[in-house]
């Protein structure tokens, strides 16, 4: 047993069409949310705001720099993310194929460290 | 596709593939078994190409085996009326993909299943190995690690309570209003007693077995999705999320068991804590039941900042109100702990001395180990000792064991 974390990433294009046909992106995601709730593997779901509305904190100086959204090279944006309890990275993986998602857009999918392992310190 | 992979799409599917075919042909043993084949033949063809849709495929196979039983065992005259329907449009193809679209009737389907899995016909060890079968998509193999019993047993258990089911004309269906509350009961019971085996393994060296108290963790959630106006679902649910929480802090590096009192709180899992007390919240809409009322004892040791800070007077009020509503000797020990935190050794002494009087825990090692406790405390040294290795005498469980021994070895 373990947690995963199932990244959405998507991308201008994939943003636009997805903005494009909310109301079903909405009601898609919704029975995906309901059949995780159903097999008793959600922990918790969250998706963020327009990026155009966040800011970066940019610790690249001697002292951090704030600066506004868009985020200039990066191509990929994180949009949200589900947390589940499963028994293997393949369900996480099962689960992921299964998000509606929209043509051009990614989930990644990281397991989450435990409170006393090093992250990359091997599965258990 | 591995292996790996297949059993993923598997414990996805298990439940809802083994409901919509037992609502379509009424024959649950039948159910199941199509449901094996068509994992066994996924592992077989899925290694060569993987399916566009696993799942679906899955559900096809499962049906199609389903079928190929059917025709085998009905009668000439059925089998003429089957393959001509077969010929027009598949009736059983309709069915099943009509059922696929209506999720709130797979949702019931899944619901009738536990009823089924734990139906009071079925012997409790019965109940625990289908319900991980049927409902949580588990193979013969895992039941048979988690329970630390040889594979053929779980398979013999599953092959009997299959023919129980059908020897007593089970129906498919959620029981009605009356009986309702009751084979809920036997539904969170079942749940329960998986938890427990993986929370205080009661036999092996391992004091902890996360694996299975995490797949009853899985069971407990889908039961409160599929019954949400059922307090007790959410109490159970609860329970198991705060007791869990617990886990990373209750065995030290070497596996030994680590006491409440002794536990570095800072490792409870505070997710898990949070999830626990979201679900006592769901449970607690109209006074709660015996499984509210363990969740709530976890929750006040869950708040507390350490032993010495935790609510003990709560605490035996929460036992007294669990000793009236589910009455239990178990119950009475676990206040005399409670009661020994609250208000000291000697008042706690008197409840164990009745139980011991009364004889209601015979062979268990709780009690000794909680009287040893309690002597101890009262400065009766050489009782304390005698009673303690009592205790580890009748203790199962290895890692425990050498907790009491090294315990009573202190006392000199």
């Amino acid at each position: 047993m373990s947690t995963y974390m199932l990244i959405l990433r998507g991308t201008d294009e994939s943003n636009a069409a997805l903005m494009a046909s909310i109301g079903e992106a909405m009601a898609a995601t919704r029975t995906f949310i309901e059949e995780m709730v159903t097999a008793g593997v959600l922990l918790a779901a969250e998706g963020l705001d327009d990026p155009a509305r966040g800011v970066v904190v940019d610790f690249g100086g001697a002292a951090p720099v704030v600066t506004d959204g868009p985020y200039g090279e990066t191509k990929e944006l994180f949009g949200g993310y589900f947390l589940l309890d499963v028994a293997s990275q393949e369900e996480a993986v099962e689960w992921a194929r299964r998000f509606p998602a929209v043509r051009g857009s990614k989930i990644e999918v990281r397991r989450v460290a435990g409170t006393d392992e090093v992250p990359g310190d091997g599965l258990s | 596709m591995g292996t790996a992979d297949v059993e993923a799409v598997w414990r996805i599917e298990s439940a809802r593939i083994v409901a919509a075919l037992t609502r379509f042909t009424g024959d649950f043993g039948l159910a199941e078994d199509a449901a094996q084949e068509a994992v066994a033949e996924a592992l077989v063809s899925w290694r060569r190409s993987s399916p566009a849709n696993p799942a679906g495929w899955l559900m096809a196979t499962a049906r199609r085996r389903a079928i190929d039983a059917i025709r085998r065992r009905s009668a000439l005259r059925e089998r003429y009326a089957l393959l001509a329907a077969d010929a027009a449009v598949d009736p059983v193809a309709g069915s099943l993909v009509d059922e696929d679209i209506d999720t709130d009737r797979i949702d019931d389907d899944v619901l009738a299943l536990m009823f089924v899995s734990c139906h009071p016909v079925l012997s409790p060890e019965a109940r625990v190995a289908l319900t991980l079968r049927v409902v949580g998509g588990l193979s013969s193999e895992e039941i048979a690690r988690a329970f630390l019993v040889p594979v053929p047993t779980v398979q013999a258990r599953i092959t009997r309570a299959k023919k129980t089911i059908a020897a007593a004309r089970v129906p498919f269906e959620l029981p009605p209003a009356a009986e309702r509350r009751e084979r809920l009961g036997g539904v969170l019971s079942v749940l329960y007693v998986i938890f427990t085996e993986g929370s205080t393994a009661t036999s092996g060296d391992r004091l902890l077995r996360p694996d299975v108290a995490y797949e009853a963790i899985r069971l407990a959630r889908t039961l409160a999705a599929l019954a949400p106006d059922e307090p007790e679902a959410h109490g159970l649910l609860a329970l198991c999320e705060l007791t869990a929480a617990r886990f990373p802090a209750r065995t030290g590096p070497d596996g030994a068991p680590v006491l409440l009192e002794d536990q570095d709180r800072q490792r409870w899992d505070l997710s898990a804590i949070r999830r626990g007390l979201a679900a006592l919240a769901r449970a607690s809409t109209r006074g709660l039941g015996p499984y509210g009322l363990q969740a709530a004892i976890a929750a006040t040791h869950a708040a507390a900042p350490s032993v010495e800070a935790t609510d003990w007077d709560r605490i035996v009020g929460l036992y007294e109100a669990l000793g009236r509503v589910a009455p239990s000797p178990v119950v009475d020990l676990n206040r005399a702990v409670a009661v020994a935190m609250a208000s000291g050794p000697a008042r706690a002494l008197a409840i164990v001395d009745e139980l011991i009087a009364a004889n209601r825990l015979p062979g268990s090692h709780l009690v000794p180990t909680v009287r040893g406790e309690l002597l101890a405390r009262l400065g009766r040294r050489p009782e304390a000792r005698a009673e303690l290795e009592l205790a580890a005498r009748l203790c199962a469980n290895q890692r425990e064991r050498s907790v009491l021994l090294r315990k009573a070895a202190t006392l000199g």
